[in-house]
C-alpha cells in the first residue's frame, strides 16, 4: 500500500472519495510508526486508541458529507502543544509525567477541521537545540542517513515527514526550528509571520521569538495545514486580529515579474560550497520562470547571532521559572526544605542545554548588565528589522540557504555550544524581525544529504510565499524525492 | 534638638474586577482553596495572560481623581523570584513605565489641609497564599487570590508623623472607595500599606529607611510607625546606625522586627513581559471614563465649606464616604434645617447609631427622607432636640416614622402657653423658698424651677417657652 507516499492533499481527495477511511489510514501511520520508532525515534507518545477514536469520528463526518480538507487526515505534532488528555514532554524530564489538561488553540483548531491527533514527536528539550539531541528521550536521527541529525528543535517532525509516518507535521521556530529540520530532512516548512499562530497552549522558551507552523512535503500541503492553524485568537494577546488568506487558492499565481532579493551576505564566508550550488541553481531556476535577482543587504545579520543568544534565553530564563516541582512536573523526592525542593527538582529535570540558557538569561539580565546586554540586543534587534524593511523595499521575497551546511552526523557538534550556535545564522534574523520564512527542498549536497532553500517574506505575506514554493515544486522534483529505505 | 520623621507609604489596593488581571478566573473572597485559580492562574506550560480592560479603567479612574498623567504607553514587566505562592516564579507588574505618573492627594490632619505628592500608582498581579496550619510540618498553597488585580500607589516621602501617614491611608482609603476602584476590605486585605520610615535632623539629607510591609490596619500602621521612629531614633542617639532592610510589625508584641536586608534583597531581573503588548491608553479612552466619574470628595468638602458656611472638620466628616455626602445631600434637599444642624445630626447621632449597628450610609436604616422629616419636627417646634434623639432610635427599630413614633410615645411639645402658664403658676405656688431665692439673685434656683415645670408637664413643655414665661412671671 503506497498511501504514505501521497501528498496530504491527495489523501484529502482520497478520503473525500471514499478510496480509503481515515480509520485505515491513520492505522497505515501508526504501524509505519511503530515500524520506524527504534530507528528513527521521531516521537515521544503514540496513543493509538485515542487516535483512531478521532479517525472513527472523522469518518462518520465524511459520512455526513461536511467534511473540510483535514477532515481525517493524520497530523502529528511537536510535544510542545498541550493536547488534553495526552502527555506534553517538551522532551524534558521535568515534564516526563504531564498530562495536559487543556489544548492549546492550534490543537483546537485541528480538532475544529476533523484532523486526527497521530502523536507527539520528540524534540530538543523545551525547542533549545538545532540537532535534536538535546531531548530527554534520546536524538532523533535523519531518515537520509541514520548517522546524520535530524535538524532541532523540530526535529521529530522533521523526521517524521521526511520518513512519510504522517503527512504533516506542526513545528516551532524560535531561531529556525521549523525551517533549519527541514532543510536537513528534504521536507517543506514553514514558520508563519510572528503573530500569524496563535501561541496560546504553545508551551513557551522565547516568547518574542517563538512561532508555531509547519512541516509537509509540498507547498499545497503546508498551505492546506496553514489555513487550520492561522487566525486571531484572544487569548494571545501578541496574536494579530487580522483576517487568514485562503492559501491553497492562492497557489497557482506563478512567478513572473517576482523580484527576489538576495543579500550579498549569504554568500560570503561559511557558506560551504555543496549547499550554495543547488541555491544557485535553485535561484536560476526561478529566473527561468521569470522571475528577476535584485541584489539587498542585510548589513546587521552578523548581530543576529550574539542578539538572539542575549534575548531568547532571557525570555527563557524567566518563562520556564514556572518548571519548580510544585504545581506538576517532575518533584525532587524527599527535599529537606523549600530551597532543595526548588534546587533538586530542577537539577534533576532539566538537561544541560536548558541549564546552559537559564544561566546565560539570568546573568543578561541581572542587576549591572541588563543595560550592556539585554538593552544593547533589543535596540540591535530593531536595526535587524529595518534592514529587512529596507530591503523589502527593493524586493518581494528573499532567497538564500537555511543552513550553512547539510545534516551532520549525530555527536559531531556536541562538545562545542557556540559552534551549533553559530550554525543558525540564516535562520536567526528572520524570528528577530518577526518575518515568516520557509525552507523547501532544492537538491543535494555531501553524502547525498538534503540542501533547503530558505524563501523569506514580508510580514503577513505568506501567502505569497506559498505560491513561489509551488511555482519551484511544478518545475522541479526535488520534494518528491524519498529516503532509501521509507518508500 | 529634635528628630523630623519622613514617611512614604505603598499602599496595595485591590481592584473591584469580576474577574483577575491576566484570567477569567473570579476575584471573589472566601472560596474553598484552589477553586478559583483557572490554567493561567496555575501556570500551567503554554498558558498566556490577557489584560483585563476593567482593571486598566480602574487605574484610568484613580489617576483622574488625583489629578496624575495617565501614561499613554505604559509597559508590564516581569519581575523574577522563586516562592510556592508565585506560580510563574514572576510577578507581572510594571516597572520603568507605569500606568500612572504624580497626582496628589488632599486631607485633613485635625483642623488643617494638608497635600501629599503620589509619585506613581501601577497595575500588577497580587501572589497567591500558603497555609501552614492543618498540613501537618507541610505547607499548602492557595492559588485563588493569585492573579488577583492590585493598583499599587506609591506617595513622596513627605508625612512627618504617624499621624499624618494615617490621615493620608485613611483619605486614600476613603477615595478609592469613593471612586468605586476598591472595596476597602482590610481584614481581606484588600487595602494593604508598606510605610517607608526613616528619620533625620531637620534640614539634613534623607535618614536611611527601612521599610514596615502589610500593615492591613490603620491602627497597626499608626502603632508600627510610631514604634519604628522610637527605634530608629534610640539606636541613633546610641551611637548606632540603621540599616536598611525590611520589617515586619508583630501587633502582639507591638513591635517591628527585621525580615531582611538590603544585603539579601533579591535581584528581581526585571524585564518587559514579552506576552503583553504594551498597554495603550487613547485620550478617548480617558475622556469616557472622566465622564463616568463621580463628583471628587476633595472638591465637595470644600464646596460645604464655601456654600454652606460648616467647619473644616464637619465637612472632612461628611465627605468620609461618598454614601455618607450622599446621605447629607439627601436630607438637606428635603428639609429647611440649617446645614450645620444637619451636619451635627448625621456627624453625631446618626453616625453613632449606625457605628452600634455595624451599619453604614448605604444601609442605614433610618432613610435620608425620614431623617429630614425627624429634623423638620425640631425645627418647626414639634419636639425638643432631646426627644428627637428618642425618635431617631425608634425609628431605627422600625416603630414608624417621626410623626408615628412622636404620637405613639407622645413626645409632641406643649407650646399652648396657658397650659404652660398654669403649670407654671402651680410650680411657683409650691416652691415659694425657691421663688425668694431668685429673687434675692440666685440663677440657680431658676434652673431649678424650670425642672420642676418640666417635670410637671413631663417634659413636653417646649423649654424656650418656659423659659420665657417664668422668668415674666418671677420678675412681675
Amino acid at each position: 500500500m503506497s498511501l504514505h507516499r501521497s501528498t496530504l492533499a491527495q489523501l484529502s481527495a482520497k478520503l473525500a472519495a471514499k478510496e480509503v477511511s481515515s480509520v485505515e489510514l491513520t492505522r497505515h501511520y501508526l504501524a509505519r510508526i511503530e515500524a520506524w520508532q527504534p530507528s528513527l525515534n521521531a516521537f515521544i507518545t503514540v496513543d493509538a486508541q485515542k487516535s483512531l477514536a478521532q479517525a472513527k469520528s472523522a469518518d462518520e463526518r465524511i459520512a455526513k458529507g461536511n467534511a473540510a480538507p483535514l477532515t481525517g487526515i493524520p497530523v502529528a505534532h511537536k510535544d510542545l502543544f498541550c493536547a488534553k488528555g495526552w502527555r506534553t514532554t517538551c522532551g524534558s524530564k521535568i515534564l516526563s509525567n504531564f498530562i495536559a489538561p487543556y489544548d492549546a488553540h492550534v490543537i483546537e483548531q485541528f480538532d475544529r477541521a476533523g484532523a486526527v491527533l497521530l502523536g507527539k514527536t520528540n524534540m530538543d528539550e523545551f525547542a533549545m537545540g538545532s540537532s535534536n539531541e538535546n531531548s530527554a528521550f534520546g536524538p532523533v536521527r535523519n531518515p537520509w542517513d541514520l548517522q546524520a541529525v535530524p535538524g532541532g528543535s523540530s526535529g521529530g517532525s522533521a523526521a517524521a515527514v521526511a520518513a512519510m509516518l504522517a503527512p504533516a507535521a506542526t513545528g516551532t521556530d524560535t531561531g529556525g526550528s521549523i525551517r533549519q529540520p527541514a532543510s536537513f530532512t528534504g521536507v517543506s516548512g514553514l514558520r508563519p509571520t510572528y503573530g500569524r499562530v496563535s501561541r496560546y497552549g504553545m508551551v513557551a522558551f522565547a516568547s518574542s521569538l517563538d512561532q508555531g507552523g509547519v512541516l509537509a512535503r509540498t507547498a499545497q500541503d503546508m498551505a492546506l495545514v496553514l489555513s487550520v492553524m492561522a487566525g486571531f485568537d484572544e487569548r494571545d494577546s501578541t496574536c494579530m486580529d487580522r483576517p487568514t488568506d485562503d492559501y491553497a487558492a492562492g497557489l497557482g499565481k506563478g512567478v513572473k515579474g517576482l523580484r527576489i532579493g538576495v543579500p550579498r551576505e549569504y554568500f560570503a564566508s561559511g557558506l560551504s560550497q555543496d549547499v550554495a550550488a543547488p541555491i544557485q541553481a535553485a535561484i536560476e531556476e526561478y529566473q527561468r520562470l521569470g522571475a528577476t535577482v535584485v541584489e539587498v543587504s542585510l548589513p546587521n545579520q552578523a548581530l543576529s547571532v550574539p542578539v538572539y543568544y542575549v534575548l531568547a534565553p532571557a525570555e527563557a530564563s524567566s518563562n520556564l521559572s514556572r518548571y519548580d516541582g510544585v504545581r506538576y512536573g517532575h518533584r525532587a523526592d524527599q527535599p529537606g526544605d523549600l530551597m532543595q525542593l526548588y534546587k533538586r527538582s530542577r537539577a534533576e529535570g532539566f538537561g544541560p542545554e536548558v541549564k546552559r540558557r537559564i544561566m546565560i538569561g539570568a546573568y543578561v539580565l541581572s542587576h549591572g548588565y541588563y543595560d550592556a546586554y539585554y538593552l544593547k540586543a533589543q535596540k540591535i534587534r530593531r536595526l535587524i528589522a529595518r534592514d529587512f524593511a529596507q530591503a523589502f523595499e527593493q524586493c518581494d521575497v528573499i532567497m538564500g540557504p537555511s543552513a550553512p551546511s547539510v545534516a551532520y552526523d549525530l555527536g559531531s557538534k556536541t562538545t562545542d555550544p557556540v559552534q551549533m550556535y553559530l550554525d543558525d545564522l540564516y535562520t536567526i534574523p528572520i524570528n528577530l524581525a518577526g518575518l515568516p520564512g520557509m525552507s523547501i527542498p532544492c537538491g543535494f549536497g555531501d553524502k547525498a544529504r538534503p540542501v533547503g532553500l530558505q524563501i523569506v517574506g514580508n510580514y503577513f505575506d505568506e501567502s505569497r510565499m506559498l505560491s513561489v514554493a509551488h511555482a519551484f515544486q511544478q518545475a522541479t522534483d526535488w520534494h518528491t524525492r524519498m529516503p532509501g529505505g521509507f518508500e | 534638638m529634635t528628630w523630623e520623621v519622613v514617611i512614604g507609604l505603598e499602599t496595595h489596593t485591590q481592584l473591584t474586577t469580576a474577574s483577575k488581571i491576566f484570567s477569567g478566573a473570579s476575584t471573589q473572597f472566601g472560596a474553598a482553596p484552589n477553586t478559583q485559580a483557572s490554567a493561567v492562574d496555575l501556570a500551567m506550560p503554554g498558558t498566556l495572560p490577557v489584560l483585563n480592560k476593567g482593571a486598566v479603567e480602574r487605574a484610568i479612574r484613580f489617576g483622574l481623581a488625583v489629578g496624575g498623567r495617565i501614561a499613554a504607553t505604559s509597559i508590564f514587566a516581569r519581575k523574577n523570584y522563586f516562592y510556592p505562592d508565585l506560580p510563574k516564579g514572576y510577578q507581572i507588574s510594571q516597572f520603568e513605565l507605569p500606568v500612572v505618573v504624580g497626582g496628589s492627594l488632599a486631607f485633613m490632619v485635625g483642623d488643617e489641609e494638608r497635600r501629599v505628592n503620589l509619585t506613581r500608582a501601577h497595575l500588577e498581579e497580587d501572589a497567591g497564599k500558603l497555609l501552614h496550619e492543618e498540613f501537618h510540618g507541610k505547607s499548602g498553597v492557595d492559588l485563588n487570590r493569585a492573579g488577583t488585580p492590585l493598583l499599587e500607589i506609591v506617595s513622596e516621602p513627605e508625612m512627618r508623623s504617624a499621624l499624618e501617614a494615617v490621615a493620608y491611608a485613611k483619605a486614600l482609603h476613603s477615595l478609592v472607595r469613593w471612586i468605586g476602584i476598591c472595596d476597602g476590605n482590610m481584614q481581606e486585605g484588600s487595602f494593604r500599606c508598606d510605610a517607608n520610615v526613616s528619620v533625620r535632623k531637620p534640614g539634613a539629607p534623607l535618614g536611611t529607611r527601612c521599610e514596615i510591609k502589610n500593615l492591613n490596619s490603620f491602627r497597626f500602621l499608626e502603632r508600627a510607625i510610631e514604634y519604628e521612629v522610637r527605634r530608629q531614633v534610640e539606636l541613633i542617639e546610641d551611637g548606632g546606625k540603621v540599616v536598611q532592610e525590611t520589617r515586619l510589625y508583630d501587633p502582639d508584641a507591638g513591635e517591628t522586627r527585621a525580615m531582611r536586608s538590603k544585603e539579601d534583597a533579591q535581584d528581581y531581573r526585571y524585564f518587559p513581559d514579552p506576552d503583553l503588548l504594551p498597554l495603550a491608553i487613547t485620550p478617548e479612552w480617558i475622556e469616557t471614563v472622566k465622564a463616568a466619574m463621580p463628583e471628587l470628595p476633595e472638591k465637595l468638602r470644600h464646596a460645604f465649606m464655601e456654600e454652606l458656611s460648616l467647619t473644616a472638620y464637619d465637612a472632612a466628616l461628611l465627605t468620609e464616604s461618598r454614601e455618607k455626602s450622599g446621605y447629607f445631600q439627601a436630607v438637606r434637599a428635603s428639609t429647611s434645617a440649617a446645614p450645620k444642624m444637619v451636619a451635627n445630626w448625621i456627624n453625631g447621632d446618626v453616625s453613632a447609631l449606625l457605628n452600634d449597628w455595624g451599619l453604614d450610609y448605604s444601609n442605614s436604616p433610618v432613610s435620608a427622607q425620614a431623617l429630614a422629616k425627624l429634623l423638620g419636627r425640631i425645627h418647626d417646634g414639634t419636639i425638643s432636640g432631646k426627644a428627637a434623639k428618642e425618635v431617631l432610635h425608634a425609628m431605627a427599630d422600625g416603630e414608624g416614622d417621626a410623626d408615628a413614633v412622636i404620637e405613639k410615645r407622645g413626645l409632641k411639645q406643649m407650646s399652648d402657653s396657658g397650659a404652660i402658664e398654669s403649670a407654671i403658676d402651680q410650680v411657683l405656688a409650691a416652691n415659694a423658698k425657691q421663688v425668694d431665692d431668685y429673687r434675692a439673685g440666685k440663677e440657680r434656683a431658676f434652673n431649678s424651677l424650670v425642672g420642676q415645670v418640666m417635670k410637671a408637664t413631663k417634659g413636653q413643655a417646649n423649654p424656650a417657652q418656659v423659659n420665657e414665661i417664668l422668668r415674666r412671671k418671677l420678675a412681675g
